[in-house]
């Protein structure tokens, strides 16, 4: 079995990977690339602690052939902060405690992040519908809800 | 995973040619294929990746009114741009599954596998609509054929589904609410010459037309027309999450719910 290559943008850095065609986006991003922020859980698309965003779509890496990264952009729990600049969503979710084991958190983040790129001003229902493919087994959802509405709140004010 | 190869062709053609090799299998959006191909429940020879193929991507509307949506259109898009000409349909694939599984997740895919909770099945046959493929064009009331059966042949890709705009029509399930599946799913659609209402979630059958209430309903567009009505128990669904005498039950209620709400 030839392997294949593929040309991705990955967090704003055009890279290279040979994969299997039975390798999943996830496991190029944790076995190959060392980005293993995205965490992999369930691998049935239940869970998502493997979201990522593709093309600025919310999907769970687990559930995508590497192959088709090909040409594409991607975007992971590692492109969130600038630096030792946390995001406000990160900021927010230590002031709320809004985590426990965290191994859920990588994946919410990124998911939130994708709600407020699209919409600034959700309602809490709005927020706990996008969050619906995010499972978190520690926290009963409360805290992360509020934080990710005192984040859109915040942010919405800094702009 | 078995081992398999990987080809993603830009054309129809290209799709057809390749799902002509033995064992050859499309791939969708792959929500469902790719679980499948983790429990090593399918052994493909070689995936052909339909994602690559823009002329199977998007929405629109035909000359006859018909809503047009392409086979690899995600839920998401059919979300958003089926909204302003069936927004039935919209809402529909706007509550499958959780934002991921509808950034992936394709019509075609969903129709060509037939799952007998899956909501897309009930909007296609209670809209009439066309399923059209790089061969044919299979008219809803053809193509379900029970539970994961319909009537594709091997390598067969679903290019478009047309969907008739109906006067007025709602989409009402009850979740199963780990998997977001329907328990039961009742799309209520209602025609200048009758209403056809198809029932997803309940039967062993996979989805299917409850005649009774198309009648019913075709007299007297309004829940009460169904009032104490319920398909029979025989056939339906049992398992951990309802048995059949209660997916029968709810079958009415999310009838009357779905024409209460159809506009």
């Amino acid at each position: 079995m030839s392997q294949i290559h593929v040309t991705a943008t990955i967090n704003g850095d055009e890279t290279e990977f040979l994969c299997d065609p039975t390798e999943t986006l996830l496991d190029v991003l944790r076995d190959h690339l060392d980005l293993t922020g995205s965490k992999e859980g369930c691998g049935s698309g239940d869970c998502g602690a493997c979201s990522i965003i593709l093309d600025g779509r919310l999907v769970c890496s687990c559930l995508v052939l590497a192959a088709e990264a090909e040409g594409r952009s991607v975007e992971t729990i590692e492109g969130m902060a600038e630096g030792d600049k946390l995001h406000p969503l990160q900021e927010k979710f230590i002031e709320h405690a809004a985590l426990q084991c965290g191994i859920c958190t990588p994946g919410i983040l990124v998911a939130a992040k994708n709600l407020l790129e699209r919409n600034p001003n959700p309602s809490e229902e709005e927020v706990r519908y996008w969050l619906a493919g995010n499972l978190c087994r520690c926290t009963g959802y409360d805290k992360i809800i509020r934080a990710v509405m005192d984040t859109a709140a915040e942010m919405r004010g800094a702009a | 995973m078995y081992a398999f190869e990987f080809e993603r062709p830009s054309t129809v053609a290209d799709a057809a040619k390749a799902l002509g090799e033995e064992d050859a299998q499309a791939l969708g959006g792959g929500q469902t294929l790719i679980p499948t191909l983790k429990q090593r429940l399918a052994m493909p020879s070689k995936l052909v990746s339909l994602s690559g193929i823009a002329e199977i991507k998007g929405v629109c509307k035909a000359d006859d009114g018909a809503l047009c949506v392409g086979g690899g259109t995600t839920h998401a898009t059919v979300a958003s741009e089926a909204k302003a000409d069936y927004p039935a349909l919209a809402a529909l694939a706007g509550n499958i599954g959780d934002p991921a599984v509808r950034n992936r997740g394709t019509i075609g895919g969903s129709i060509a596998n037939n799952d007998p909770a899956a909501c897309y099945p009930s909007a296609v046959l209670a809209s009439g609509a066309t399923v059209v493929t790089n061969k044919r064009e299979i008219a809803a009331d053809d193509y379900f054929q029970g539970l994961f059966e319909t009537a594709l042949d091997e390598g067969e890709i679903v290019t478009e589904v047309r969907f008739p705009v109906p006067e007025k029509a709602s989409y009402q399930k009850f979740e199963q609410p780990a998997s977001r599946f329907a328990l039961v799913g009742v799309f209520v659609a209602k025609y200048a010459d009758g209403v056809r209402v198809a029932v997803t979630g309940a039967s062993e059958s996979g989805v299917f037309r409850w005649s009774e209430a198309e009648a019913a309903l075709s007299s007297n567009f309004a829940p009460e027309a169904l009032d104490g009505m319920a398909p029979p128990a025989d056939g339906m669904i049992s398992d951990l999450h309802g048995s059949a005498d209660y997916r029968a039950h709810l079958v009415g209620v999310i009838a009357r719910r779905a024409v209460a709400a159809a506009s």
